[in-house]
């Protein structure tokens, strides 16, 4: 990191650099949230860059119909690994443990988050649970085949490495839940005199709503992911309808937890969103109070929907009603939040510079996938499109052109703001119209030939899917085009670009009004708000 | 045709899919326009300073939680209704029950024929008995927008009506392992007489009396999903010649080298977790009540495997 250390601010020193130390241990082992942001950023982002990768080779597999570049067990284990990497080690933490971490304690100011040094730890667990299911891929058996949904009774038959990743899993699950009792301790004990909770940003109100929901539902995935590993390894029989078990409790256990968990993912990336537009339309957010209570009524309402992912599983007919129609409750606050960001570019001033080009997108790219999830919701449409390419493009709308595109669009907002230099403009408005058109190329044709009738995890197709395929896979490429001209574009403004200083974006929220780089404990005194976090008044850019 | 029930699967689902898509494409174009708009209206260059701080209206919140709220709540209702079209067989329905393991469908009849594909008869609806032999399998008929799962341990059940003569495609649409993208077959829609017929006299798993076909058993059984026949190494050991063969198997925990003989090869075949040979995972089906003369159809074929 040294190397790279940023230009420094007239203050003369921040925190990259002003407790003195700058070695690999002052990072590793730091207290400080901005540091462990950063540690949680480029793991997690290097694991979203892994994931990217076994991406696309599973999109040149099936560029074509029969083995292009690999046998249906390596393709099998490739999905598998790439469904894990994503959500386990990139989606789940990466927005409140990078973002979160670098930015929630300085939007209520605070000096730090609750608890630092468990703060610390919660990185530690992440790593070592990241170690580990990282090991499973090449130990034993080899690379989980399973799927990221690990469903028994393959799972437990199956003769690769399930029980070490779930093992892995499991860890990483603790590092959530921890970040979640931080992140709520937090927002509830440290915020500054006058930071009332109308006038927290609503950043830090979807990372509370994210935080109860880590809280409550992660234990859930453990004690499930346990039961998985005493299937395997003691033969406990509790999924094993030769035994008197049942599959399908097991998919109950997993969903409770791993719905939800779909909420943790895309709550954080929504609070993103609600901050970056009203600073680029230089007008406060419309509906702050909906947004907020919005965020609160996805968290409990998406809790009680789990059971919308087993609609043809067997459970019973009144279960698929009751899931179904909670299932369109909860569709009801994400079109609330849509409808007041549109409205609060109206009669502002917008500017479209690389944030609020990837916030206006999410805004687009999530509501093609929460208007796709319409159609997996209502119970007789669910049963044609389920376990389809349909549900694959459903999720990766919500997940990457939601989740991901959020987490690109807080790079460029906040990222400038911790180096203290910034990214050339033109070649990050490139990098996104190419991501914008490979994206939809990608995973709108996916839609598609799941209404056609393409199955998912399948290795091979009939021909008759082989055209839409093709077409799949030359998006992805230009998707990876403008993603690596985003990241060498953006990475070398941050490490050796011109200096980003003062508050060039013209933000309202605390996070603006300290020095940048901000310092270690970030704020020179003790700030008093007086106003709210998209009151622009007075804020020049 | 006179069985023809009042809807066809088909017919109940598809307008639910025409009503949701169109809600989807109002909204989305809804969305996107006036976004577009606001954007080229209100942009830095044609609106350099806002001219409203407006932060919220309520009348605007009640509208817009109010009607999603009525437009969802009318997708749910019509969607449970047609969903409930799925889950009621109509009276007279043919009972088949379909056999689902790794990587292979079975489809038995009544009077015991059974078959690889499922033959059934234009215009009478079917009812599909679902019956899995190990992991959870997906039965997936596209054409007739069905679909459910085939849960080891559980009775589950689908049913559909081919309306038109034809072959339609059949997927496993849970996934299953190594070979599930394999686990494909078709729906074969015969005119009623020409289904009669064939129950009678067609092609089957088993032909009364005449002689089996190994390899056509074997494929027909999905053996050769997992055994190779040209030598290279799949889920389980090639049949390339394996008769006579020194092997190396687990038994009872221990570890000893045999022949594969006929006697080896037939109980590999009834009661394969009784000995597995080193190196291949212990996920074979087992086959206790296959009929003597198709497991001595299938000792042959693997013999003539050189």
């Amino acid at each position: 990191m040294a190397s790279n250390a940023p230009v420094h601010h007239a203050t003369g020193s921040s925190f990259w650099n002003d407790t003195g130390k700058t070695g690999i241990t002052s990072w590793i082992f730091s207290t400080d949230h901005k540091r462990i942001g950063f540690l949680y950023f480029y793991s997690t982002f290097g694991f979203f860059l892994v994931g990217v990768l076994l991406g696309l080779l599973l999109r040149i597999e099936l560029m074509a119909p029969g083995r292009t570049i690999m046998g249906p067990q390596t393709y099998n284990a490739l999905f598998t690994v790439h469904g894990v990497v994503m959500i386990f080690l990139f989606i789940i933490p990466g927005i409140p443990g990078a973002f979160g971490n670098l930015v929630m304690p300085i939007q209520i100011g605070a000096r730090d988050v609750a608890f630092p040094r468990l703060n610390l730890l919660s990185w530690w667990l992440y790593i070592i649970g990241a170690v580990i299911v990282l090991t499973s891929l090449f130990s034993g058996g080899g690379a989980p085949d399973t799927g990221w949904t690990f469903y028994v009774p393959f799972s437990s038959r199956t003769g690769t490495n399930v029980s070490l990743a779930v093992f892995g899993v499991f860890i990483v699950g603790f590092s959530s839940i921890l970040t979640g009792v931080n992140f709520v301790t937090t927002i509830h004990r440290l915020r500054t005199e006058g930071m009332s909770w109308g006038r927290i940003p609503l950043f830090t109100w979807s990372l509370y709503a994210t935080a109860w929901v880590q809280i409550l539902a992660t234990p859930i995935l453990a004690i499930t992911l346990v039961l998985v590993m005493a299937e395997r390894i003691i033969g406990a029989g509790l999924f094993d309808p030769t035994r008197g078990g049942d599959p399908v409790m097991y998919q109950h256990l997993f969903w409770i937890y791993s719905h939800p968990a779909v909420y943790i993912m895309i709550l954080p990336a929504m609070g993103i969103i609600s901050d970056i537009i009203p600073v680029f339309s230089r007008k406060p957010i419309f509906g702050y109070k909906m947004i907020a209570f919005s965020s609160v009524a996805i968290a409990a309402a998406g809790s009680l929907v789990w059971g919308h992912h087993m609609f043809t599983s067997g459970m019973s007919d009144t279960a698929v009603m009751v899931f179904s129609f909670l299932t369109f409750v909860v569709a009801i606050p994400s079109a609330i939040k849509v409808f007041n960001w549109v409205s609060t570019l109206y009669k502002g001033s917008i500017s479209l510079e690389a944030p609020m080009l990837f916030a206006l997108s999410f805004i687009l790219l999530f509501s093609i996938g929460g208007l796709s999830g319409l159609i997996l919701g209502a119970a007789a449409t669910d049963i044609h499109v389920h376990d389809t390419h349909f549900v694959v493009g459903h999720f990766h709308y919500v997940m990457f052109g939601g989740t991901a595109f959020a987490f690109f669009a807080a790079m460029h907002y906040w990222l400038p703001k911790f180096y203290g230099r910034r990214y050339a403009e033109k070649p990050a408005v490139v990098a996104w119209a190419l991501m914008f058109s490979g994206f939809n190329i990608l995973y709108f044709t996916m839609q598609v030939l799941g209404m056609q009738g393409m199955p998912r995890r399948y290795y091979d197709y009939l021909p008759e899917f082989a055209n839409l395929n093709l077409v799949a896979t030359i998006g992805s490429w230009i998707l990876a085009a403008g993603l690596v001209i985003m990241l060498v574009n953006l990475f070398r403004g941050l490490w050796w670009g011109v200096p980003f200083e003062g508050n060039p974006w013209g933000g309202a929220s605390l996070e603006w009004s300290v020095p940048t780089p901000p310092p270690t404990e970030n704020f020179i005194e003790e700030p008093v708000v007086t106003h709210g976090p998209y009151d622009f008044n007075g804020v020049e850019r | 045709m006179n069985q023809l029930p009042l809807i066809t699967t088909t017919e109940a689902i598809d307008p639910v899919f025409m009503f949701i898509f169109g809600a989807c494409l109002v909204l989305l174009l809804g969305i996107t326009l006036v976004m577009l708009f606001f954007v080229l209206r209100y942009h830095r260059s044609r609106s350099p300073q806002p001219t409203s701080q407006a932060d919220g209206n309520l009348w605007l919140e009640i509208v817009w939680i109010v009607l999603p709220t009525l437009l969802v709540l009318a997708m749910f209702w019509y969607g449970w209704k047609e969903y409930l079209v799925l889950r009621t067989v109509p009276k007279g329905a043919l009972p088949v029950t379909a056999t689902a393991r790794m990587w292979s469908w079975e489809f038995t009849y009544e009077g015991g024929k059974t078959a690889p594909k499922l033959y059934v008869p234009v215009g009478k609806p079917v009812r599909v008995e679902l019956v899995s032999k190990d992991v959870i399998h997906g039965f997936f008929l596209p054409a007739f927008r069905v679909k459910r799962d085939v849960v080891p341990g559980m009775s589950n059940y689908a049913w559909f009506v081919a309306t038109k003569p034809g072959s339609y495609d059949l997927f496993c649409s849970q996934f299953c392992g190594t070979q599930h993208a394999a686990m494909v077959t078709t729906v074969e829609a015969l005119p009623e007489k020409d289904f009669a017929e064939w129950l009678e006299h067609g092609p089957g798993g088993e032909d009364k009396g005449a002689h089996l076909d190994g390899k056509q058993l074997a494929t027909a059984k999905g053996c050769l999903a997992c055994h190779s026949l040209d030598g290279s190494k799949g889920v389980g050991p090639t049949f390339r010649g394996l008769f006579t063969s020194q092997v190396t198997v687990m038994k009872d925990g221990k570890s000893l080298v045999v022949t594969a003989d006929d006697a080896f090869l037939k109980e590999s075949i009834r009661l394969p977790a009784a000995t597995i040979v080193d190196g291949f995972p212990p996920i074979m089906p087992g086959n206790p009540d296959m009929p003597d003369e198709q497991v001595t159809a299938l000792v042959e074929f693997i013999k003539s495997v050189k």
